[in-house]
């Protein structure tokens, strides 16, 4: 059997694309980033309370295939708790490994929380230049 | 053989061969395997086997001599190949323009494309937002120049029936070759090649329950194609290669099956469509449809939900083993999305949302009902996660399109 089940999606992916963890909307943001996927058109936003430099909460809503909401559920799984660096310094691949890979024709679904977290970022930057 | 039965609305894809028709090809791969070229009796037995299809084929779709009107290939996209190859080569002295639709399948569209990197200039006419050609566009866009029109009588999308006779009379008075792909209609609704006009016509083997692997091609005699394969001239020159007699028996059998079964199973098949479309707009809101309310296929719905993907949907009904397709970028191969959703003015949010049906005499009832006890928690689900359903306002106004309709019928 292939390691990847009928969809193409790993085990992992179809765990957290039934399970998203960080789920929702935080009203009182410090920071919030929308990406959108100009190869296939999925759409993320991202919320983030943020402490000391430091991702203290998250949340995202995903508008997408299986492969973007599954990378979104894990991009805020892996950047929640971390420094503002660190969260910028999420790579795409780091994302895919986490989920033991995303079909070929996925990977690119994959950036879209990247972009997100790097929108967010910028948006509190923005508001808070001295922070940077 | 006790794997749990899995529901399928995904036939377009792929039919199951019909038992009759497995039946009828058997014994042409084992006992009867002559090659109708040779003169002794195998080969006989053979050339009256390929003869006999050519008839079932033929009576289809109203070939008025069909021993020397329909050719077998390899499928329908050969068909379409041989069809608009064979045709715009063979007579590209008398012109080099040919007029198609912007909703033709993938392969008549590259083709097209094709024949346009090879000095012909392709007009695609545009439908309006039920998918049916623009009749006067199609008027307006002759020229002198142009030798050869293709429509496909019925879009695999939609379902929508185009308006076939109209564009016939057209062509049939203008002294212009009409092509029609009818992949997706013949079998399932009455196709006359003599009515309509139709000079050359693509048909399919698999989406009428016969084998894969083997097409028709109706040409009405004095239409002049050549040929797009060399070899060792069979099938009157125009299609070389020893003729597959299990696949071309098997493809006569189905269309024989078609032509009488055609009256029940499309009124099967359009009852189990429209109890699962009018299911869905009640139990879905923000859903619609979309095709021709009327002028439509019986076994094909193309619904569409807004606020979410369709490909996160088919992955969630694959699971409770419910088979179903998808217009959305994401399911595609090329992430490209529909052509077919972007020419009746549906913008890229809304083209995500599409969920194609296709049924076959195969469907049940209670396979309509299971889809729609699973479907709107799925919906539910996704539509919870969805920064596009939360802020649906927003999106709304970014994606202006034209107005949303209500399916008359319904
Ligand atoms: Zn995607």
């Amino acid at each position: 059997m292939s390691q990847y089940g009928s969809m193409g999606y790993t085990e992992k992916v179809m765990e957290h694309f039934r399970n998203p963890r960080n789920v929702g909307e935080i009203k009182d943001a410090d920071a919030v980033g929308s990406a959108g996927n100009p190869v296939c058109g999925d759409l993320m936003t991202i919320f983030l309370k943020i402490k000391d430099k430091r991702i203290v909460d998250i949340k995202f809503m995903t508008f997408g295939c299986g492969a973007a909401i599954a990378s979104s559920s894990m991009a805020t799984e892996l950047v929640k708790g971390k420094t503002l660096e660190e969260a910028a310094n999420l790579s795409k691949q780091a994302i895919a490994d986490a989920l033991d890979g995303l079909p070929p024709i996925k990977m690119h679904c994959s950036v879209l929380a990247t972009e997100a977290i790097e929108a967010a970022l910028k948006d509190y930057y923005s508001k808070h230049p001295s922070k940077s | 053989m006790d794997t749990p039965r899995h529901i399928n609305f995904d036939y377009a894809a792929g039919y199951p061969v019909d038992p009759e028709v497995f039946k009828a090809m058997a014994p042409y791969f084992t006992e009867r395997y002559g090659n109708p070229s040779s003169l002794y009796a195998l080969g006989v037995e053979a050339r009256e086997a390929f003869a006999e299809a050519q008839i079932r084929v033929g009576e289809l779709v109203g070939a008025e001599s069909p021993e020397r009107e329909i050719f077998f290939t390899s499928g329908a996209t050969e068909s379409n190949n041989l069809a608009l190859k064979g045709y715009a080569f063979r007579n590209r002295r008398k012109g080099n323009h040919i007029i198609t639709s912007s909703i033709e399948h993938i392969s008549t569209i590259n083709i097209t494309k094709y024949l346009e990197r090879n000095g012909f200039a392709v007009t695609r006419i545009p439908v309006d937002k039920y998918g049916v050609i623009k009749i006067d566009a199609l008027k307006a866009s002759i020229t002198d120049e142009t030798i050869l029109v293709s429509i496909m009588y019925a879009n695999n999308e939609l379902g929508t029936v185009e308006p076939i006779s109209e564009v016939g009379k057209i062509t049939r008075e203008k002294k212009i070759a009409l092509h029609v792909d009818g992949t997706v209609a013949v079998g399932k609704i009455p196709v006359d090649v003599v009515d309509d006009n139709i000079d050359i016509l693509t048909m399919s083997s698999n989406d009428i329950y016969g084998p894969k692997g083997v097409g028709g091609l109706y040409v009405r005699l004095g239409t002049v194609i050549e040929p797009i394969l060399q070899g060792g001239g069979q099938q009157r020159g125009l299609r070389s290669g020893t003729e597959d007699i299990p696949s071309t028996v098997g493809f006569g059998k189905a269309a024989e099956l078609a032509k009488r079964r055609m009256p029940d199973d499309s009124k099967y098949t359009s009852g189990l469509r429209d109890r699962l479309v009018k299911g869905m707009l009640n139990e879905v809101e923000d859903s619609y449809i979309h095709g021709h309310p009327t002028k439509r296929l019986p076994d094909i719905a193309l619904v569409r939900v807004f606020g979410i993907e369709g490909e996160a949907i088919v992955t969630e009904l694959d699971r409770e083993g419910i088979y179903i397709s998808t217009g959305s970028a994401c399911a595609s191969k090329t992430l490209a999305p529909s052509h077919v959703l972007e020419s009746i003015g549906l913008n890229e949010i809304q083209r995500h949302g599409a969920l194609q049906f296709s049924f076959s005499r195969l469907n049940r009832e209670g396979d309509v009902d299971k889809l729609l006890s699973v479907l709107p928690g799925v919906v539910k689900r996704l539509r919870d996660i969805s920064p596009v359903w939360k802020f649906k306002d927003r999106f709304l106004e970014m994606y202006t399109s034209e107005e949303e309709e209500e399916f008359e019928q319904f």
